[in-house]
This record gives structure tokens, C-alpha cells and sequence, in this order.
């Protein structure tokens, strides 16, 4: 048993001046089988072989991570947490993972944040209106707190926007989901980690998968840097590059995978205590514990893996915020950076199995995954282990895009951030 | 504290210039050229400010852009305030107030210096591993946290000053006016290469240009002086543009630079009013060379970080550069020659240097020898074990270091001093080249990362690219820029230099202490608090990734992003694990170099010129007549025409009657209009529409469908055939722009064969919609010549006319199911056109009606609006629109994705009317509909798109989507309110006129 | 931002152009005669290269022409461009 994180433990470690802490988690090399095999080691990545080792006790299982656990887009988000879905299958989705938010510190022993300090989402125009009065509304029916604030709300509730009406973007109205916030991106990737290592799960960093062994219409095992590891189950988690790993398999995916930026201001004392999104202006802003204004812009619209992104972005996002906020024109952009984001064309999330046997997929988050993260990992820990998506995940296979069925989020407006 | 510490002679200071400001409420003076940082230690203040996580008292540690700890707010409360600013950068100017942040209630004592005794419980990470119990408590502690973390404060009022964009292209920009960039921008430019020159700084020259030494001589003239003339030459170069003050922000791939030209910051404000404060310059550069220099590393030993703890650079800077001395009984500790410079130049101003403490212990340079010559004293092979001094450094403790370097021995020995100089070493500003996608190399062996790859026409030259010395640098410039810039000669041939400067280091990254590490406070990361065994913490706990040890520690994530930090983190991290510094790779430098504002971003694309607005050439009589307006898409609709004390409510209802009962007009300009010409025109059309154009007869209209690929609705509007071969289109007000481009992406890419034209055209018309049972009686007045006889001008029909002697295109259809007429007129007459059919419909009680009004003439007439009753989800046959899709024509955009098996279900959402049992209730649009409300989860069946009052039908009447509506007609169902279920009854979209009378009355 | 080589204008900044993904996906001739997951493979299936990508771009605010560029989408930095219905390079 490691050691347990509490108070307690942080003042008995002071006295050894906490040169007895343990590692958080191992560092093995790959045994040479495994039951499953998860590939990425970002926080899906890492919940899935939680709720693996968890829930379906498999616990000869590993986790693959081409670089360092967190790194990609679990790293690199604006960390904003919320269930506010306008269809059924989203809400059914985000509000099952925002559940497991509420109670995440204390299952997994490790201080992820989870800071429920609301989510508001800004109508600039009579269609935003009309919009997020349905999401409201199909929310409270669907169980999820939601409510539909006037300007006069909306101004209350977070005093430093510009609610003037003679704005380019004046704000009609908004909707509050109270339980919705942020949490801290790192603690997830770490305290999942931390949590499936405690269960025997090899976590397995800079291990990069290089192709993938079929026999006929199944999966054998993944080719790596650090060799051949057998399996007969691969769950792939491995955001924008997805189609990377698809590819090795000989499956294309309805993916496109773009470049998405985000900022971080230099910190302040406390300005604005609530997370407020306008998706009409692109513009994302929430205040980190440290002080620093938490900035989300919009993806390029062409595919890319540099990790980078057009600086006419942060213009733009720049130029929203400071027509909501105009008190934040002198404030300083400390630190800019790009992910990847794979995007399916209905914004919704794929998590199934795919036409190869023991090879399943969980991807296409866009820009709004790290949300989803620890209902993403249930939902796709319980496809792998049984072969079949639970009843929460059924509407968010591959096979919609055949029938035509979509979770169609950003045509209704509710643009899947 | 009124001590003065000014020594003659220096660079900077105009000694005639005295300049007065205010830090943390007390008045202090300076001169002209100062820094705040300078004139603050003229003043004998070090302690300035507060450290973020143990709020350990702080001095100025540096005399440029990587200082992590004097950090203060400008003109607190005021409009023009500004947190974290760097009291090593703002020159000061009379008048300006600054104050210390992060602590309360002072500097001197506050209160969260607490933090520095519970210190041994917040090790790196604590607050993961705490905080957890009980769990809903973690908002409470956080609200502690939050308070108390955050360095200064966000302004709260609108900013007073304006900022702008600047575009500039060159042949060659070079970054950096140190020695190496002078030097490189003079062989550019008198090449002939149209140069740019940018200096973060507000002087020209660099570290050089204060080199006052008989040590450091190119072509026999003091290095200091070679200089001051070069820069006197290259200032008379006219291809040749100098810009001080402006920092580059970000190197971006194919040579796109981003720099931050400050303009005011420096002045008075009585001296800001309607100057731009700072330009963003867009820089395209065809070749690149950075000169960005190297920033002088600190040492990492205990205590390590009080108040009169600077760089030796640093103090050679203030000393020289300022005049200003930075203690009186100053040490200096060093692992290389640097320090024993700051030392001669100390000397020789009368600075007394107590003693110098170098690692080093077999050393032997002309500077070293000069320097015990002048009887300072040279401790060889020591190290600083600890410091003492609450608020500034009083002494320090020494002792020997063992052969290995790995511990200490000997006794320890403790030395009285008020400032400490400390040198590490330099570490290359490599930042702006790994942005730039840049891959670096390790040099081991004086342990620096230097440039390896490039990825783009550049190059980085002098300190920036690991050539620290005059010797080296002027050595080897010549022949990179000549190969570099493609030219024949530089004047850089054969110079002459000497250097005393030996280049031996003893590069240990964590200094022995004879304590345990675990009761050291060593930092790494002077802002964030992250010390030495916070690091050590972060790998014991399985951190390896510099990222995660970065991120664990927050190493490197304060306002410096670890400019002098982190590579110590990465040499620890290294002797720890016991990896090669080559193999960790570094972190990434994200852009900006420096914090850049937010306002210098944006430019001008603020308050009105942020996303500039459309306006018809009717605009100004909406605005005369009152109207309210609705943004629609870029466009400012009006959307209703209040009298005298009328809400909006009784307006629409007035206006909607009097269309109906009389005459209505409307400014219908913002549809969008393409011009689509060529002997293919129909067949386009018929590959775009669902419906078919073949055989609309030359002077028809007719409505249209536009789908996508995936078969949902995206755009409708009424094209009319002028010619065999000329339609105009008109689609949406909000689409226009995204029909036209997706138009013309089919016919360039999948039907190049097609002979097509598409024009936008949607400015130049304008149109003036006239609806209602006298609609024809006005228009015929306005357009005396135009037959307007059903026989000669049926619905659905065009013609063109004449208004005087300006041609028009007049259409007879009708969004409102009334009787009506739409005129397009090119778009400068179109207000005039608009007055005279108010004019001639006078007498007719003819109403302006603005968008709301035709919402709800439409609902009554069950018209769809693309976008509010339909969302992405939508095929036409959903919208029960069957009749509009051709079932002959092989095929059209989106038509194979109407038979997929799950667009062809039955019980798919479907347009329906819906009506309330009390017929006063009006519903609210985005409501959902369900049939069974007790059943749980409730099942949604649709939603209500569109609802209105109509005072028409003196009813509530609403369009709605329901699943598998189509058959459910006569059924009741429920809105289920908040607080209340409304019963509604499926009806027939189609309320008013079912049978078309009121069009062709 | 990258500059690109328009084939009608010559090199502009990106700003002005819009990417239109992946090129030499033809539109089927017969739709109707494809099956569903035929149809959905032209629909929404993508390489989504990492990589040497073949891509379409349009010159939005300029010639308003579309054209092929191929480029790395690894590191962004563009091979070649050429215009449609040209044979693509060998890259």
C-alpha cells in the first residue's frame, strides 16, 4: 500500500523532511503479454485502465505512452468541466462524467481541483437566445442544473463583463451551470495514474507504438519502441493522433485533426471567480487558483501536428475578450501555446469498437475531451472489457456515420467546447 | 535609507535630469536614463518585493527582462495601473508611483510571510495531496488559495490608451543590438539588404557598450569605444531602420515575427494623451539573425535568494551602465572569469569588494590576477554554504569544496557583506530560436544548449549562439555573415582583439551544503518558490519528464517562464537521475519572450472597429424613424419601429396587422444576392437545388432548397431567371457569404466543365419589400410605367422597370403570404425608393416593419426560417417540404444522403404547428415537447422553434419539431414549463391562408 | 502563419487564404448507386495525415481560386502548389 496523501501524512513526511515519500508511480518495462492494452497516456488513457483494473478487474493490463503521461491535450487544455448538453446521448455522456467529478479527489486520493465554480455561456444575438433557452431546457429535463440567466443575471453573477447593449456582441442573456467548472489538468493525469499503478497497471512512458499486429480480422499485439507486446485487446486514446495509430491498423477514421491554442495571462488577485464561455466570439475565460486568466481560442481550419497555430487565432480571441472585458486591455499574455484536436464532424466523441476485432477507439473529443475524462474512461473500460458499449456510449460508435445517425452538437448551436 | 550610492561616470545618466517618484507611498528621486530598479538602489532599497508561494522578502537579483522577484504594480487604482511589472525594465519618468505587490500590509512586514514557516509542510505538491476532507470543503479552501496566490492586481477600469498594428517586411531583421547584432545589421544593410534592427533595450550596444576596460580592445581602441562608433556609423544608414524599445515577442515558422514596440511607457503621463502606447510590428523577414545575447545564471546554494542577492552582471551593469552601486561591502561568488569583471569595474569606482568566492580552484587569468593585485581577496575552491539577513543579506557562511565538488569541507567561515554578486555562467538566449521550431545541441563542456537545426533562413550569432567571448564572437562573425547574407566582404576582416578572459567554469548546478538538503531552502525558481529539493521531492515521487518535474514544482511558470531557472531544474534533474542533459531535452519556450499585452494584441479591433458591422443604404431612415435594431449575422436589421412609448410586444402587433389589413414595407437589402450567369446556369442549379430549374420559363421566380453533402438543410431563398442564361440568387441574410464560397468550390473543383460565373451582388442592391392588399396600389404609383396586372405580372414573376430613368428589378413574391413586391434597385438610390413608396402608400396607413414582424407574418403562414426551425438535424423531408425534392433529377447536393438508413426512418423530428389549449398563451421558443411527462427519464420528443401572438388569428400560434410528427396530427402533447405544463395540440404548420388566396389577391 | 504560393496570385500571407482538407477525393459520379458505407467513406472519412498531406486551399480573399498545396503536416512547411486538375508532384 502506498503512502495515503492526507494532512496527516504531509506533517508526519515534514518531519523526515518528506524523504520518505514513495513513488507515485512505477516505471516498468513492458512484460512481453498483456490482457489489454491501452495506448496513450493522457487522462482518457489513464482512467480507462483505472476502471479496467477497477470495475472489470483486469489487472494485467498497460497503459503506453509515447512521450510522458499528461502531455498531450490533458496538459495543454483550458480545463473547463460541464454536462449542460443539449441531446440526450451528450448530456447522458458529459453528466455521467461530471458524477464521477464530484466525488474524483476522494476516490482516487489525489487533490485533481475540481473547482465547481460555474460555467456561464453568453447569448450575443435572438438565435443564441432561442438556443440556449432549448439547451436550458432540454438540461432540466435531462436532470442537469442549468438556468437561463437575463443580462441583468449574467452581470451579477460575473460583474466584470461589459453588458452594455451598444456593443458589437452585447449580451442578450446566458445560461449557469452552477455544478460546472474546472479542475486541475495535471492532478487528473497524475492521480489516475497513481491510482491504476496501486492496482498493478504498467504504465509505460516513451514507449512509442509503431504498427499494429493483426491476424485476419484480429489484433495479436502493437509493435513498439521497446518491442513487440502481445494482447488481444487495444484501446486506442490517443486524441489528435488518432488517425496516426488507425492508420497502422489499416482504418480510416471521420477525423480531422487541427491545431487549437489557448493562453494564460500573467496571475493576478482573484478577478473573476466563475468559468464564462461566449462561443458566438470565441472567447474562453476562467482564473486559475495561481491568478492567471485561463484563455481557450478557436482551431485553424487545416489539419496539423506541429502543435502550433496561426497567431491570427489568439488575435481574434484576444479581440473578444477585450470586447467583453475591456478592463483586461492592459493585462499581459504570459505563455501561448497549440494542441492537437481531432475532430469528428458532428463534435461528438467516438467511443466503440471498430471492425477489427479487439481493437477499439475513443477519440474525436475536439476541443472539449478533458471534460469527459473520467466518464470517458468508465465508458470505454466497460466497451473493452465486454466487448459491447454500455448503454451510455451506444449512440457515440463509428457505425453513426454510416447510418447517419449523428450527435449533430455544434449544429445546434451548442458548439461543443 | 537616504544614503546616496551614485558613483561617477556612468553610460546612462544625465545627472542633470533629476527625476522624482513614489515607491510604496515615500518619495524618492532619480535621474533621467534610470530604471525604477536603478534609482531604487541609488536609494540603498533592495527589498522590493514579496516571493508567491513562502512570501520570502525579495530584492532586484538582475538588470534586465529575466528578473523574477522585483515585480511591482504601476499607479494602483487608476485607469492606466499595471501588475507585474518589472522594475528592471520601466525607465522612470516624474511622477510615476509604484508599489510592491503580494503582501499585506507592507513589505516590510506581511503577514503571509507565515507561509515561510509552515514552509515544511507545502513542499512541492502539497496541495495534492491535501485539502481533500471534507470533500465539499475544497471550495472553501480554495477561496484561501485563490486569495492568496496571484501577484498584483487586474486593472478595473477601461484602459485610456490605444495601441495599433504595423506591418513590416524586410530582407533582413536582426534582433539584438549587442555587439553581434550592430555588427551584423551594419554588413546587411551596407550590402544593399533592406534591414531591420530591433533593441528590447532604450540604448544601443549591449553588455559591450559599457566594457570600459583596458582588458577588452578591439583594434586597439577599448571595446567599449569601438563600439560607440559603429553604432554612430550604422545610425547613418538609410536602408538600415532602428527600432529601440521593442522587444520580439514570438518567432514564428517562415520568418513571421512578432515584436512589441513600446512607445510611452517611459513618458509622464500628462505626456501619454493620444499617443499609441505600443505598436505590435508584424514582421515578414526574408532572413533572420538573432542576436539576443545570454543571460547570466545564478548559483544555487541555501538562502540563496534575499534581498541583496543580484547577479554580478547585474552589478556590474548598475555600476557602470547607471552609476549606481549596489551595496557597500559587496562579495561576489562565482564558477567563472565573469565576476572578476564586475570586480575590476567595482574597484575601480571605489566600490569595495569584500571578497570573491570561486568555486574554481585552480584559476589563472589576467582578470584574476589584476584583481588580487588591487587587494581584493580570492577565495579558491569555496563555496557559499548560507546567507543571512531578514530584509537584505548581512553576511554569508563559506567553506571548501571538496575535490569532487560533491560536498563541502573544512570549517566554516563567515564573511560580513550587504550585497552579494553571484555568477554561473551564461546560459544562450536560445528562446526566439526554438520557437521558431529551432533544434538545439548540447555543449558539455561548458554545459549550454546552443543552436543546432535550423528550420528556416536564419541564423543566431554572438552569445545566443554559445560564442560568449569578444574572441570568439569577433573571430568568427565575418565568415557567418558573409556566408550567411551571400557577400563578397564584411568590414569584420582581420580585427584585432584582445580579451583577459579565460573561459574555464566549474559548472556544479547545486552547491554542497553542509546541511541536509531536506533543511535547505536552495531555489531554482526564485518567483514560484521552487527550491532544490522540491525538485529532488518531484523525482523521488516518479517524476522524470522535465515536464512533469516543471509542472509538479512549477519550476519555470512564473512571470520570467524560468529564463533563469530552469536550467539549473534541468542540471539537478540530471545529477539526480543520473541522465545526460543532452538525452532530458529541455522544456519548451512558449511565445511571448516577454509577457506582451493584451491590448498591444488587439491593436485597434476595439469598440467599433472590432468586428465592423454591416448597414443598408436604408440604415440611416431606420435610425430616423426610431427602429430597433437586430445584429443578424454582420448586419443591423431593424428589427421593430416602436411609437410613442410602445414596448416591443405592441409595436410587432401593430406593424403584423397593418401588413395584413393594408400595406406593409420592409428593407430586405441584407439578403443575400449572387449573380449566376452562363450557358450551364440551370444545370448548376439543378446540382444545387433540390428542386428543378430546366424549365423555370426567362422572368419566373421560384423557391429554393439548398442541402449539404450529409442531406440537412443549409440554406433557401427565391432565384429568378432574368435571361436563358442569367439567374440572381438570394439566400439568407446570415449565409450569403458561405453559399457563395461553397457554390464556388463545387463548380471549380467537381464541375469545372460547367460554363458558370458567380458575382456576389449583395451590396449592390438594395431591396425595399412592399407587402399587403394595397401593396400593388403603392408600388404601381412608384413605378408608374410597369404593367401590374395578374395577367402581365403573376406571383412568382419579374420584371424590369424603370424608377425615373434608374433601372430596377421588381419580383412579385412574397415571404409574408400577402400580396407582394420586391424592389431592387442599385443600392444608392434604395433609400430614396424606400421614401417614395412611403409617400405614395400614405394613404394607405403604409407601416415600416422590421424583422420580428416578418418572424411572425411567416410563422402564420408556415414559412420555415433556415436556422431557427431547422438546426443542422434537418432534411426537407423532415420539414414535411417532400414536395420541394425532386424525385427525377439524378442527382443534387446532399440527395444520396437522404436514403441513408437513418434519414429515411420514419420517426424522425418533423416540422409541425402547434397550438395552445388557451390560445392567450404564447410558448416559449426552445421549449421542449414531450408526450408522457410522468414517465422518467421524460422523453423529449422536439422543441418549439417558432412562437408568436397573432393578431392576425387572435391566437398563440407556434412551429415546432416533434418526433414523427407528421402523423401525430390533432394529438395532444405538453410543454413542460419550469413551473407549469402547457397543453398544446399538433396542428398544420400552414395557419393563415392555406389556399394561397391573399398572394394572388 | 505560413505563406503560400498561390498558382494565380503568387506568395500571400495565410490570412488570406482558407483550407479546404484533403484533395483528390472526387466527388462520386452516381451517388445513388453507392452504398451506404461507400457514400459515408467519400463523406466523412479523411487520412488525416501526419505527414506529406495533399490538400486543397482557396484563396478566399483574393482570386477566390482553389488549388492543391501539399504540405507537412508535421512541421506546416509547404512542398509544392499546383493548380486543379493538375497532375499532383511527385513528393
Amino acid at each position: 500500500m502506498k503512502n495515503n496523501y492526507s494532512l496527516f501524512s504531509l506533517l508526519k513526511n515534514a518531519f523526515s523532511y518528506h524523504e520518505n515519500w514513495e513513488k507515485a508511480w512505477k516505471d516498468p518495462e513492458p512484460k512481453k503479454e498483456y490482457d489489454a492494452v491501452i495506448v496513450g497516456g493522457g487522462g482518457h488513457g489513464l482512467a480507462t485502465s483505472y476502471y479496467l483494473a477497477k470495475k472489470h478487474n483486469m489487472k494485467n493490463i498497460a497503459v503506453v505512452e509515447k512521450g510522458w503521461i499528461g502531455g498531450g491535450n490533458t496538459g495543454r487544455n483550458t480545463t473547463i468541466i460541464r454536462s449542460n448538453y443539449l441531446w440526450d446521448a451528450s448530456a447522458g455522456l458529459y453528466d455521467h462524467a461530471l458524477k464521477i467529478w464530484e466525488g474524483l479527489s476522494q476516490e482516487l486520493n489525489y487533490n485533481v481541483m475540481f473547482s465547481q465554480r460555474g460555467v456561464m455561456n453568453l447569448a450575443h444575438n435572438l438565435q443564441d437566445v432561442r438556443d440556449l433557452k432549448r439547451r436550458t431546457h432540454a438540461n432540466r429535463l435531462n436532470g442537469i442544473d442549468a438556468v437561463y440567466l437575463n443580462t441583468e443575471q449574467v452581470k451579477k453573477f460575473c460583474p466584470i463583463i461589459n453588458t452594455s447593449p451598444d456593443i458589437r456582441y452585447p449580451v442578450l442573456g446566458g445560461t449557469l451551470q452552477r455544478r460546472a467548472g474546472t479542475a486541475r489538468h495535471d492532478a487528473v493525469a497524475w492521480g489516475y495514474a497513481r491510482a491504476a499503478d496501486e492496482m498493478g497497471v504498467d504504465i509505460i512512458q516513451n514507449c512509442e507504438v509503431k504498427g499494429i499486429k493483426r491476424n485476419g480480422d484480429s489484433v495479436e499485439g502493437i509493435e513498439t519502441t521497446k518491442g513487440f507486446i502481445k494482447t488481444k485487446k487495444i484501446g486506442v486514446v490517443t486524441a489528435g493522433h488518432s488517425s496516426v495509430i488507425a492508420n497502422m491498423a489499416g482504418l480510416k477514421l471521420p477525423l480531422e485533426s487541427k491545431p487549437l491554442q489557448a493562453l494564460v495571462s500573467e496571475p493576478v488577485k482573484p478577478i473573476i471567480d466563475t468559468v464564462v464561455m461566449s462561443n458566438a466570439v470565441h472567447a474562453y475565460v476562467s482564473q486559475s487558483d495561481k491568478g492567471e486568466l485561463v484563455i481557450g481560442a478557436g482551431t485553424d481550419d487545416y489539419v496539423s501536428y506541429s502543435q502550433k497555430g496561426s497567431h491570427d487565432i489568439i488575435e481574434g480571441t484576444l479581440n473578444a475578450i477585450l470586447e467583453l472585458y475591456p478592463i483586461f486591455s492592459r493585462m499581459k499574455m504570459l505563455r501561448q501555446w497549440g494542441g492537437i484536436v481531432d475532430i469528428c464532424p458532428d463534435a461528438s466523441p467516438i467511443i466503440s469498437k471498430t471492425s477489427i476485432k479487439g481493437l477499439y477507439f475513443n477519440c474525436g473529443w475536439g476541443t472539449g475531451g478533458f471534460k469527459a475524462t473520467p466518464g470517458s474512461g468508465d465508458l470505454f473500460a466497460h466497451t473493452i472489457a465486454n466487448d459491447e458499449p454500455h448503454k451510455l456510449n451506444a449512440a457515440f460508435n463509428i457505425n453513426r456515420f454510416v447510418s447517419g445517425d449523428l450527435v449533430d452538437e455544434h449544429g445546434a448551436a451548442a458548439v461543443a467546447h | 535609507m537616504t544614503k546616496n550610492l551614485r558613483v561617477k561616470t556612468s553610460k546612462l545618466i544625465d545627472e542633470t535630469y533629476k527625476i522624482s517618484f513614489k515607491f510604496n507611498g515615500k518619495t524618492y528621486y532619480g535621474y533621467k536614463g534610470d530604471t525604477l530598479a536603478s534609482a531604487l538602489l541609488a536609494n540603498d532599497v533592495h527589498l522590493v518585493g514579496r516571493s508567491f508561494k513562502y512570501h520570502r522578502p525579495r530584492g532586484i537579483m538582475t538588470a534586465g527582462s529575466e528578473e523574477p522577484n522585483a515585480i511591482v504594480q504601476l499607479h494602483n487604482n487608476t485607469s492606466r495601473t499595471e501588475p507585474n511589472v518589472r522594475a528592471t525594465e520601466i525607465e522612470i519618468y516624474e511622477g510615476l508611483i509604484a508599489s510592491s505587490q503580494n503582501c499585506w500590509p507592507s513589505v516590510n512586514f506581511d503577514i503571509g510571510g507565515i507561509n515561510n514557516f509552515l514552509s515544511p509542510l507545502l513542499p512541492a505538491g502539497f496541495y495534492y495531496k491535501t485539502f481533500m476532507w471534507p470533500s465539499s470543503f475544497w471550495k472553501k479552501y480554495e477561496y484561501f488559495i485563490r486569495k492568496s496566490a496571484g501577484l498584483g492586481k487586474s486593472p478595473t477600469k477601461p484602459d485610456p490608451d490605444i495601441y495599433e498594428h504595423k506591418y513590416m517586411h524586410c530582407d533582413v531583421l536582426v534582433i539584438g543590438a549587442g555587439i553581434s547584432g550592430i555588427m551584423a545589421a551594419k554588413a546587411a544593410a551596407k550590402n544593399g539588404f533592406k534591414t531591420l534592427l530591433l533593441e528590447e533595450k532604450s540604448y544601443l550596444g549591449g553588455s559591450t557598450i559599457y566594457q570600459n576596460s583596458e582588458h577588452f580592445k578591439i583594434n586597439n581602441q577599448i571595446s567599449s569605444s569601438w563600439l560607440e562608433k559603429e553604432i554612430n556609423e550604422i545610425k547613418k544608414i538609410k536602408n538600415l531602420e532602428i527600432k529601440i524599445r521593442t522587444s520580439v515577442a514570438a518567432f514564428h515558422g517562415y520568418n513571421f515575427l512578432l515584436a512589441r514596440e513600446n512607445l510611452t511607457d517611459h513618458l509622464p503621463l500628462d505626456q501619454r494623451k493620444n499617443k499609441t502606447r505600443q505598436k505590435l510590428l508584424k514582421i515578414r523577414a526574408k532572413k533572420v539573425i538573432t542576436a539576443t545575447g545570454s543571460l547570466e545564471r545564478p548559483l544555487i546554494f541555501d538562502n540563496n535568494d534575499r534581498p541583496g542577492i543580484l547577479l554580478s552582471s547585474a552589478i556590474n551593469k548598475y555600476a557602470n551602465l547607471f552609476g549606481v552601486a549596489c551595496g557597500e561591502k559587496i562579495i561576489l561568488f562565482t564558477n567563472n572569469d565573469s565576476a572578476y569583471e564586475t570586480a575590476i569595474n567595482l574597484n575601480q569606482k571605489g566600490v569595495k569588494v569584500a571578497a570573491i568566492i570561486d568555486n574554481r580552484e585552480e584559476v589563472d587569468s589576467k582578470l584574476i590576477k589584476d584583481t588580487e593585485k588591487n587587494n581584493m581577496k580570492v577565495y579558491k575552491g569555496y563555496t557559499i554554504v548560507d546567507t543571512s539577513g531578514y530584509r537584505r543579506i548581512n553576511s554569508i557562511s563559506i567553506m571548501q569544496l571538496s575535490k569532487d565538488g560533491q560536498k563541502v569541507i573544512g570549517t566554516k567561515k563567515t564573511i560580513v557583506c550587504d550585497c552579494l554578486g553571484i555568477s554561473g555562467g551564461w546560459t544562450p538566449a536560445v528562446h526566439l530560436f526554438t520557437q521558431s521550431g529551432g533544434k538545439l545541441k548540447f555543449r558539455d563542456e561548458d554545459q549550454v544548449f546552443i543552436p543546432n537545426i535550423y528550420p528556416s533562413d536564419q541564423i543566431s550569432i554572438g552569445a545566443c549562439n554559445g560564442d560568449f567571448t569578444l574572441n570568439e564572437i569577433l573571430s568568427t562573425i565575418n565568415n557567418k555573415l558573409k556566408e550567411f547574407l551571400n557577400i563578397k566582404e564584411t568590414d569584420y576582416k582581420n580585427l584585432d582583439v584582445q580579451s583577459s578572459y579565460n573561459k574555464s567554469k566549474r559548472n556544479i548546478w547545486l552547491l554542497p551544503s553542509d546541511k541536509a538538503i531536506g533543511k535547505t531552502k536552495s531555489f531554482v525558481d526564485y518567483q514560484n518558490d521552487a527550491t532544490a529539493k522540491d525538485i529532488k521531492l518531484a523525482l523521488r515521487e516518479g517524476f522524470r519528464s522535465i515536464e512533469h518535474v516543471k509542472r509538479y514544482t512549477t519550476t519555470g511558470m512564473g512571470t520570467d517562464q524560468g529564463k533563469l531557472g530552469n536550467m539549473h531544474a534541468l542540471g539537478i534533474i540530471s545529477e539526480t537521475s543520473d541522465s545526460k542533459m543532452g538525452e532530458l531535452g529541455t522544456t519548451t519556450f512558449r511565445p511571448p519572450y516577454t509577457p506582451l499585452t493584451f491590448g498591444t494584441i488587439v491593436g485597434r479591433n476595439v469598440g467599433e472597429y472590432f468586428d465592423i458591422f454591416r448597414k443598408t443604404p436604408i440604415h440611416d431612415w431606420h435610425i430616423k424613424n426610431k427602429a430597433e435594431f437586430e445584429n443578424v449575422g454582420q448586419w443591423k436589421r431593424a428589427w421593430f419601429y416602436p411609437k410613442d412609448g410602445e414596448n416591443m410586444y405592441d409595436a410587432v402587433q401593430r406593424e403584423s396587422k397593418a401588413a395584413r389589413d393594408s400595406a406593409g414595407i420592409l428593407d430586405a437589402s441584407t439578403l443575400g444576392k449572387i449573380d449566376i450567369q452562363g450557358t450551364d446556369a440551370s444545370e448548376f442549379l439543378n446540382r444545387v437545388y433540390t428542386n428543378a430549374w430546366s424549365k423555370l420559363a426567362v422572368g419566373k421566380c421560384r423557391y429554393g432548397l439548398m442541402l449539404n453533402e450529409d442531406g440537412m438543410v443549409y440554406d433557401d431563398g427565391v432565384t429568378t431567371r432574368l435571361d436563358e442564361n442569367h439567374y440572381i440568387m438570394t439566400t439568407t441574410t446570415g449565409g450569403a457569404a458561405t453559399v457563395l464560397g461553397k457554390l464556388e468550390d463545387y463548380l471549380q473543383t467537381e464541375w469545372p466543365e460547367l460554363d458558370v460565373y458567380l458575382t456576389s451582388v449583395t451590396d449592390h442592391y438594395a431591396t425595399v419589400s412592399v407587402c399587403g392588399p394595397n401593396s400593388k396600389k403603392i408600388v404601381s404609383q412608384v413605378i408608374p410605367d410597369l404593367d401590374f396586372s395578374d395577367e402581365n405580372f403573376p406571383h412568382m414573376s419579374f420584371k424590369n422597370a424603370k424608377i425615373g430613368k434608374i433601372k430596377c428589378r421588381v419580383m412579385r413574391i412574397s415571404f409574408t403570404g400577402e400580396h407582394s413586391y420586391e424592389i431592387n434597385i442599385q443600392a444608392n438610390y434604395g433609400k430614396s425608393v424606400w421614401e417614395k413608396c412611403m409617400e405614395a402608400g400614405k394613404e394607405f396607413n403604409i407601416t415600416p416593419y422590421g424583422t420580428e414582424t416578418m418572424h411572425l407574418l411567416r410563422a402564420e403562414k408556415g414559412f420555415i426560417i433556415v436556422g431557427q426551425d431547422t438546426d443542422a438535424t434537418m432534411t426537407p423531408i423532415d420539414l414535411q417540404m417532400d414536395w420541394i425534392v425532386s424525385k427525377k433529377k439524378y442527382d443534387f447536393i446532399g440527395k444520396r444522403s437522404l436514403y441513408r438508413s437513418d434519414t429515411i426512418k420514419e420517426d424522425r423530428k418533423q416540422l409541425v404547428g402547434l397550438l395552445t389549449e388557451n390560445p392567450d398563451e404564447v410558448l416559449e421558443e426552445g421549449a421542449q415537447i414531450v408526450a408522457d411527462i410522468k414517465k422518467s427519464p421524460v422523453e423529449m420528443l422536439g422543441h418549439v422553434t417558432s412562437s408568436y401572438y397573432s393578431p392576425n388569428l387572435k391566437k398563440s400560434i407556434a412551429l415546432g419539431v416533434v418526433r414523427g410528427g407528421k402523423n401525430m396530427l390533432g394529438q395532444k402533447l405538453i410543454i413542460p414549463m419550469e413551473n407549469k405544463q402547457i397543453n398544446v395540440t399538433v396542428a398544420d404548420p400552414v395557419f393563415l391562408d392555406k389556399e394561397n388566396k391573399r398572394l394572388n389577391a | 502563419m505560413f505563406i503560400i504560393n498561390c498558382p494565380y496570385c503568387g506568395e500571400r500571407e495565410q490570412s488570406e487564404f482558407k483550407a479546404g482538407g484533403e484533395a483528390h477525393i472526387v466527388r462520386p459520379k452516381q451517388p445513388t448507386e453507392l452504398s451506404d458505407d461507400q457514400w459515408a467513406e467519400y463523406l466523412f472519412m479523411r487520412k488525416n495525415i501526419k505527414g506529406v498531406q495533399f490538400e486543397r486551399w482557396v484563396h478566399v480573399h483574393g482570386c477566390r481560386k482553389w488549388f492543391n498545396v501539399v504540405r507537412d503536416t508535421s512541421n506546416d512547411m509547404i512542398k509544392a502548389v499546383y493548380k486543379m486538375g493538375e497532375k499532383p508532384p511527385s513528393i
